[in-house]
């Protein structure tokens, strides 16, 4: 028996297989889509340029050769070179790092907290979701890129100011999804079943609800990682995300305005990363959906 | 005479492992009578009467010899064509209406809609026809109920507003997909009854769609049983109690009955037939 | 003994009162029914009991202990309820054997491999089945799930809310055989709530019959035979379901 023929089982033999089999599908049904491939693609070099980035950059990111100050892109310098004289090829390629860690810590930390927040608040409803959702609505009424400005002004500018700023105003979208969805099956049958056989409301909302709410979360959060990434730069741009040295991809197109008119490389090479990363994780969330639709009950 | 003639229909769904029929080869002829198909949820029962409409959706797909309705051959007719067609001249009721009527217009609109679309009348003739109809299927107070909103009345009303609907434009051939599946015994009779009557008096032709071989038996003349896209038999509807065929015999024996004094229903043995 | 007891129970949602003055026993071993249209209020009755419509009044006793207002971890394995739709009632993203161990978990009961196996013998589901997705069984399949999960904690009374009538009817058949030999196996009491007379008539040995929101006559099952119903209401119902042609007309 192949591992193909394994996981595609009609009568898996254990719990193991069953989940694995689910996921051959949907990979299976994801690799079928040519943008979700396309977006898969970005991201794993994204991922690659990352951890690989000291054996791919042909210089540091750091280092100054001031002689060698705003060269155009050449065989030498495959995206030119800054102010600083610094390649901005390989800035672009560290700052895939930063890039990746902001995306990574923002969704780890808010969308959890969304999920939760939005689960508790649809599955008891009443006074729990009035409050919750009161807190929620107060969060969703102020412009992101707005009250981000204002927490790292309060906490300080800096990478790790940036990033708890970014995901303190990125979880009240996700508590939305997860409420709504949360009402439309908390009064299902299997809900009612389980409390039913005497499960606690914690384990209704642990081991049943967050489950159902998981899918659509992570396709929501992955198209809005390109928003996450986009409000990263603006607040490197701002000067209040990543400090310099750090090439942090926002601070480089802040940098690189002066010369915009003269030496246009300086601020177009690290907006096309920026554009091209928001692009795969905009690919990958669509064919995320269409493999993860809650409406397709998980057919595929 | 002959109003609707389909030879060896086929429709078929794409799926990852290859094409699924889920019609497979039906043929029948139907008259100005009533006929009744029966089979099990995934008999593609259901799927016959939406391809007679043409209605089958991407990325299913139908075929046929032959499916003439009328001397109109459905198949090579376009898109535009067949819209003039349904309503007009083949009607379907649906399973629930409460998915079938718009929720945001009155049932009096929507009424006149259905004539609107296929007819250019006055707008006091396409009043007093609506009335009419509403009448017709038996509701009391038709004034007030045209103003009404589908949420505002009962599922029996909605299900008559529905036939109303399909009937106003008169139709040669109304199909009704399990029109009373979602309604109270009571009220199911009604509706029946109400279809049977409307369509003897105009003699019309009626599909009627069910998995419930008794109320099949009782509203039309002849029967075509289904099982996995295939007829596996058709009888006269007096003689469904003779049926030859083993699914049919089984289906019967399974329902219990009002009188029921035994202590074990049987059950079908799939294997008997699988493959005919 | 009685298995269940209903005295003058008033349920309401809000401010409407769905069921008024409801009051039967169902003996223990009993299988009961209540039958009844949509809107009589039947399932409502059902699931007050079960402890999920929490807005009655009166008293409801079930195995001569009186029920409170919600739902109750020690009675979960005294009474259990199989609902009426197959596909709503099985979690979409849980296989069968999790659904079956759940319960095990939530009351600490070991030896869960062996019993997961039994139950799903008992019910008639071959062992192949135990780690599929709700989406790879049929809807008989899944009802039979159903029964299995509220089995596996040894209930004695079970709450079954329309259980077939989703089901076609060969399927239904099997289901309904199902039903009666587990009781028959484990002495278990049904309080069945259904709208389907026949059924009654299989399944059970008295009924009540509802009519918007009050019991308007409790019968046996012999009188689905005779159509010797006493109430006009019942005897409407008793020819709308195809029993007795001659009273048809009073319809």
């Amino acid at each position: 028996m192949t591992t193909r023929q394994w996981l595609l089982a009609d009568s898996p033999s254990s719990k193991l297989q069953a989940n694995l089999g689910r996921g051959y599908r949907m990979m299976h049904a994801l690799l079928r889509n040519p943008l979700a491939v396309v977006g898969m693609v970005i991201l794993l070099v994204l991922i690659f340029a990352a951890a690989f980035a000291p054996w791919i950059a042909p210089y540091s990111p750091i280092g100054q050769n001031l002689g060698e100050r705003l060269l155009p892109p050449s065989f030498e310098h495959w995206m030119g070179t800054d102010e600083l004289g610094r390649d901005i090829f390989s800035r672009v390629v560290y700052g895939a790092r930063i890039t990746l860690m902001i995306v990574a810590l923002v969704a780890v930390i808010s969308a959890p907290m969304g999920l939760l927040i939005g689960a508790i608040a649809g599955y008891f409803g009443g006074w729990t979701d009035r409050i919750l959702m009161g807190v929620t609505d107060v969060f969703l009424s102020m412009p992101k890129l707005i009250l981000a400005l204002a927490f790292v002004a309060a906490l300080g500018p800096g990478i790790e100011n940036a990033i708890i700023a970014i995901a303190i105003t990125a979880w009240p979208a996700y508590a939305r999804i997860a409420r709504a969805e949360t009402m439309t099956f908390r009064n299902s049958e299997f809900i009612s079943a389980m409390r039913l056989l005497g499960a606690s409301h914690a384990r209704i909302i642990t081991g049943h609800v967050l489950p159902l709410c998981t899918s659509s979360m992570i396709v929501r959060v992955t198209l809005d990682m390109a928003g996450i990434i986009l409000t990263a730069a603006g607040l490197g741009f701002l000067g209040l995300g990543a400090q310099p040295p750090l090439p942090e991809w926002g601070a480089m197109i802040s940098r690189g305005r002066t010369f915009i008119l003269d030496q246009w490389w300086v601020a177009t090479m690290p907006g096309f990363a920026i554009i091209l990363v928001s692009l795969g994780f905009c690919f990958l969330g669509d064919g995320l959906r269409d493999v993860l639709d809650p409406k397709q009950g998980g057919k595929s | 005479m002959t109003l609707l003639s389909v030879e060896n229909l086929r429709v078929s769904f794409p799926t990852p492992s290859g094409p699924v029929e889920v019609v497979k080869g039906l043929s029948f002829d139907l008259g100005r009578e009533r006929l009744g198909i029966v089979g099990e949820s995934g008999s593609g029962k259901s799927m016959t009467g939406r391809a007679i409409l043409r209605l089958i959706r991407s990325p299913g797909h139908q075929i046929a010899d032959k499916m003439e309705f009328d001397g109109i051959d459905l198949q090579n007719r376009s898109e535009r064509q067949m819209r003039q067609l349904r309503g007009a001249r083949i009607s379907m009721v649906m399973q629930d209406p409460k998915f079938s009527l718009n929720p945001v217009m009155t049932i009096g609109a929507q009424i006149a809609e259905a004539l609107r679309v296929h007819e250019k009348l006055p707008r006091r003739a396409v009043r007093a026809r609506v009335l009419e109809m509403l009448e017709a299927v038996r509701i009391n107070d038709p004034e007030r109920v045209m103003k009404l909103y589908p949420h505002e009345v009962s599922g029996g009303m909605g299900q008559r507003v529905m036939i109303a609907m399909m009937l106003i434009p008169q139709p040669d051939l109304l199909i009704a997909d399990e029109p009373t599946s979602a309604l109270d015994v009571s009220v199911q009779a009604q509706v029946l009854d109400l279809i049977d009557e409307l369509v003897r008096e105009k003699g019309m032709g009626l599909i009627l769609i069910s998995h419930d071989l008794n109320l099949v038996a009782r509203y039309c003349d002849r029967i075509m049983v289904m099982n996995a896209g295939r007829v596996v038999e058709t009888c006269a509807a007096d003689d469904l109690h003779k049926a030859q065929h083993p699914y049919t015999q089984g289906l019967l024996a399974a329902v219990p009955r009002m009188e029921e004094t035994r202590d074990e229903l049987p059950v079908l043995d799939r294997s008997q037939w699988s493959g005919t | 003994m009685t298995a269940i007891s209903l005295r003058n129970v008033d349920i309401s949602y809000g401010d409407t009162k769905i069921v008024h003055g409801a009051t039967f026993d169902v003996a223990e071993g009993e299988s009961f029914a209540l039958v009844g249209e949509s809107g009589s209020g039947k399932s409502t009755i059902l699931k007050a009991i079960a402890g999920l419509a929490p807005e009655w009044t009166g008293d409801i006793d079930v195995l001569g202990q009186s029920r409170g207002h919600g739902v109750d971890y020690r009675f979960a394995s005294r009474c259990q309820m199989v609902f009426q739709d197959p596909y709503g009632s099985l979690h979409p993203r849980k296989t069968v054997d999790s659904v079956l161990t759940e319960p095990l978990k939530i009351h600490g009961i070991g030896n869960r491999d062996t019993r997961v196996k039994d139950i799903l013998n008992a019910v008639g589901l071959d062992q192949r089945f135990r780690f599929r997705f709700p989406h790879q069984l049929s809807g008989g399949q899944r009802q039979r799930v159903a029964i299995a999960r509220a089995l596996i904690l040894e209930p004695r009374v079970m709450l079954l809310d329309e259980p077939t009538s989703a089901l076609d009817v060969s399927v239904q058949a099997e289901i309904l055989n199902l039903l009666k030999r587990l009781r028959a196996e484990q002495g278990l009491t049904y309080l069945m709530v259904t709208h389907n007379l026949p059924v009654v008539g299989f399944m059970c040995e008295r009924m009540a019959i509802m009519n918007k929101g009050r019991i308007v006559e409790i019968a046996p099952s012999t009188a689905l035979h005779d159509g010797s119903f006493g109430d006009p209401y019942s005897q409407s119902l008793y020819a709308a379901s195809g029993g007795n042609p001659d009273l048809k007309e009073i319809v």
